[in-house]
């Protein structure tokens, strides 16, 4: 979409750039937690250990962090028994063969039960909070009213079928309901669960770049000065230095990778000048290994100037930390001290999973003041929600190209397109999994993935956990192969991280 | 605290009710009534589907090939059950890798388990096309093509069931030139047993009504040729339609926000394929019924039918005519030749516009 509109020269309307704003961000919000407790936290959280936990504990654990109104004996003996009935009816569905009794585990029971409880609560919640992107988006997942130059929900305080006061309180009560669990829940849990793997601030680093296209225009998309969070590049884990971005420097490799370029495959392209052509030269299915000297993996290998970058919360918060944002940069040096770390906890593993938490917080936090932006807008009459002037492509020159940048939840994302004779002659996307997936490029620098396991301690090589925690923490959007072999090259197991 | 596979086997032979599994009785009922109506049942029919499911929890295991997960984050959206319910309460959901704890060798003992034990007698829900091509390597999950894991996990089912558009018919990465040859999953398994709810995404409560279907009356509801139960594909989107008044009173939207527009006045001119599309959104909408396209101000992409990636764009072109006002029509006897109309971009000028009050520009 922005794409499209930089191709063209469109500017959207006002409306449209907070409705986008407001969909981006309730998407961060209600996706964050999810892949804390649903998609993560059965890394760190042993299910079983809570059947041996006392509710009592549990409930004087729970106050102790938070004032959350589900927080008595009553309550956790209640989530206790339901998890009790679930294992003695004895189909265990999704949590059968898990990890449950690993040594890696580190949670008192109670913490394990708090945190099932709140598993479950936080299924709940993000269905109802997520009504603010289904409202303005037709539904979730896959909005439908996103239009080149705009959106396609109305706005209109006097009729019953746009956006109208009803909207804005519909909005601002699912906004509250969202902040007051972020507040009162995720972040004592993150930051309790936390303090038992300080650990883990240790491992799972990566490589040490991090890219942030910047999300959430404060004026028109086109003004990349005034983004909430801001645009850049920390380099070296240096957050001293907020390098500029520039779109140029995007190139893609494919050494590693199974497509062929028509100029040879040890060079790199930028999107605009991207091929697309599948070369697959792995073993014919069913199979063992791939070969990794080889091409191995479907995705290219992006780089910035060369770099391997890791993109996502982590690298969104530390570019807007370098930049002197200020609301991030309270609520980062809130959580370090809380933990008794330094800066230097956030190249990690840990750091990966508290800057998610950080970022839904301050996210959670500005959805209020879009929904207001929203309001005023309606109330001085401005209902304008599209830019139509280019809506027909008899008014688009004969040729045109644009690009646009994105902070998809999981990370940067950015769409290169090439139109000609009013029609696509080059799309590309260089998407999130595949800088933080990226594999091998020509001169063999590793990914984010592939670096951020170095060094990673496994306390049982038939059970490796500890692998699924780092790769998790990338909030991968795929299932990948992790194979775990002895230093004599000889498999010990492998892993498909889903 | 472990549990062998052997105890658990011998704890789920002794299965007792659900209302003793922390389901309450209120609440239980309350679904089964909800059921019924997306079904079309007489409230008489509330007791049996209780009864039905009241039983040791059906085994369910949940694929994902080529897909983007629209479909589970839509699982997560249910609320007739919820998720919690169906995941914890009234399905065993023994394999879906976005949401299972295991991974790896673990992960793929619990698709195992299921597939050998309960051969015959498990359910599969498939998400995402399967590729083809080249010997199926355009998607592979443990060394294994999807073509393969399909074969032997819904060939051994009781029944699949298609959700979205992509494991129905192939759905995007369908799309011409299809590179990968993806298909939907009644032609990757064509001995399948096989209900296709498409849509992008499924509509999470026509899943649920479509596994309460089978279970109340054992057998799976009947479809139309594409594969789709007519409970909830049986009527065109535009026969259902909020805004139908508008468009026979030829009163049309011409531009985005313009004061048709805030008016919820017909998307027809806009591009709108609900008079091809058949699909129940007008009346179960999504997230719990807060929107839908229509409502949201946008047209029907016509997601639920069949290659609409390449039949229904452009997606903003007026259809060319909208045959058979008459809602006495289901996909069996109109579908295809609409969309070979539209496929063809014939530009007939339609009833719509015949009616429209304003003077043709073109």
């Amino acid at each position: 979409m922005r794409a499209v509109e930089d191709a063209l020269g469109i500017t959207i309307p006002d409306n449209a750039r907070i409705i986008r704003n407001l969909i981006t961000g309730i998407q961060y919000v209600q996706d964050h937690v999810v892949h804390f407790y649903h998609l993560h936290a059965l890394d760190w959280v042993d299910i079983v250990s809570a059947l041996k936990a006392d509710p009592a504990k549990t409930s004087a654990l729970a106050q102790s962090i938070s004032d959350w109104h589900n927080s008595s004996t009553a309550y956790f003996k209640g989530i206790q028994d339901k998890l009790k009935s679930f294992v003695g009816a004895g189909q265990l569905g999704p949590f059968a063969n898990a990890y449950w009794g690993h040594p890696a585990y580190k949670l008192p029971p109670e913490a394990n039960l708090m945190a099932v409880a709140h598993y479950l609560e936080a299924l709940e919640w993000q269905r109802e909070v997520i009504k603010i992107q289904a409202l303005l988006g037709a539904k979730n997942p896959h909005a439908q009213t996103y239009l080149v130059g705009g959106m396609s929900i109305p706005i209109d305080p006097d009729s019953q079928n746009a956006l109208n006061a009803g909207s804005i309180a519909f909005m601002s009560g699912l906004a509250e309901i969202a902040k007051e669990f972020v507040e009162k829940v995720y972040i004592p849990d993150l930051l309790a669960i936390a303090s038992f793997y300080k650990d883990w601030a240790g491992y799972g680093a990566g490589v040490g770049n991090f890219l942030a296209y910047g999300e959430f225009p404060n004026d028109t998309v086109s003004n990349t000065e005034n983004l909430w969070l801001p645009r850049g590049i920390i380099l070296n884990k240096d957050l001293s230095t907020v390098h500029k971005v520039d779109h140029a420097k995007v190139t893609e490799y494919v050494t590693h990778s199974w497509y062929e370029y028509s100029d040879g495959n040890d060079k790199s392209r930028h999107p605009w000048d991207g091929e697309t052509n599948y070369k697959y030269t792995g073993p014919n299915p069913p199979y063992e290994y791939l070969n990794t000297d080889g091409k191995y993996s479907w995705l290219k290998a992006p780089r910035y100037e060369n770099k391997s970058m890791e993109v996502g919360p982590l690298s969104r918060m530390l570019v807007a930390y370098g930049s002197g944002h200020k609301r991030v940069q309270e609520v980062v040096n809130s959580v370090l001290k809380k933990l008794g770390v330094g800066p230097a906890a956030l190249f990690s593993t840990l750091g990966r999973v508290a800057a998610r938490g950080i970022e839904t917080l301050v996210t959670a936090e500005m959805i209020p003041e879009w929904i207001n932006q929203l309001a005023a807008n309606m109330k001085k009459g401005d209902l304008k929600i599209h830019s139509g002037e280019k809506w027909d492509p008899s008014e688009w020159p004969a040729e045109a190209k644009g690009y646009g940048l994105h902070e998809a939840p999981r990370g940067a994302l950015g769409h290169w397109v090439k139109i000609k004779d009013k029609k696509i002659e080059n799309y590309q996307c260089v998407v999130p999994g595949t800088w933080n997936g990226s594999p091998r490029d020509a001169s063999d620098q590793r990914g984010p993935y592939e670096s951020a396991l170095i060094g990673t301690p496994v306390a049982d090589p038939e059970k490796p956990v500890e692998i699924l925690r780092t790769i998790h923490s990338f909030d991968p959007c795929m299932a990948c192969a992790v194979h775990v072999v002895d230093p004599d090259g000889n498999e010990i197991t492998r892993i498909k991280v889903v | 605290m472990n549990f062998s596979d052997d105890a658990l086997h011998k704890i789920a032979e002794s299965m007792e009710p659900l209302s003793q599994k922390g389901v309450s009785r209120r609440d239980f009922m309350k679904f089964c009534a909800t059921m019924a109506a997306i079904l079309a049942l007489p409230a008489s029919f509330i007791p049996k589907i209780a009864e039905a499911i009241s039983g040791k929890k059906p085994y369910l295991v949940w694929l994902e090939f080529q897909d983007c997960a629209g479909n589970t984050e839509a699982l997560l959206r249910a609320t007739k059950p919820t998720a919690a319910k169906i995941i914890l309460d009234i399905l065993s959901v023994d394999y879906h890798e976005t949401i299972m704890a295991p991974a790896g060798h673990q992960a793929e003992k619990s698709l195992m388990d299921v597939v050998k034990n309960q051969k015959g007698n498990y359910l599969v829900v498939v998400e995402g096309s399967i590729p083809m091509k080249d010997g199926g390597v355009y998607c592979c999950i443990s060394g294994k093509s999807a073509v393969d894991i399909a074969k032997e996990v819904c060939g051994n089912a009781l029944a699949t069931i298609a959700v979205g558009t992509c494991a129905a018919y192939g759905g995007i990465p369908a799309a011409n030139p299809n590179p990968t040859g993806a298909v939907g999953v009644k032609e990757a398994v064509p001995n399948a047993t096989v209900i296709n709810l498409p849509g992008c995404p499924v509509n999470v409560e026509n899943i649920t009504a479509c596994v309460v279907h089978f279970l109340t009356f054992g057998s799976l509801p009947n479809t139309d040729k594409f594969g789709r139960p007519y409970f909830a594909y049986g009527k065109r989107i535009h026969d259902n339609c909020e805004r139908r008044a508008h468009f026979d009173a030829g009163q049309f939207v011409r531009q985005w926000g313009d004061e048709a527009h805030r008016q919820g006045w017909c998307l027809y001119e806009m591009g709108c394929k609900g008079p091809e599309t058949f699909k129940n959104c007008p009346t179960v909408k999504y997230n719990e019924g807060t929107s839908w396209p229509v409502q949201a101000g946008h047209g029907c992409i016509g997601c639920a039918e069949p290659n609409f990636w390449d039949t229904m764009t452009p997606f903003y072109r007026r259809l060319p005519s909208v045959p058979g006002v008459s809602i006495e029509t289901t996909a069996d006897k109109v579908g295809a030749g609409l969309v070979a109309a539209t496929a063809a971009g014939i530009l007939i000028h339609g009833i719509g516009r015949a009616l429209s009050p304003k003077k043709e520009e073109e």
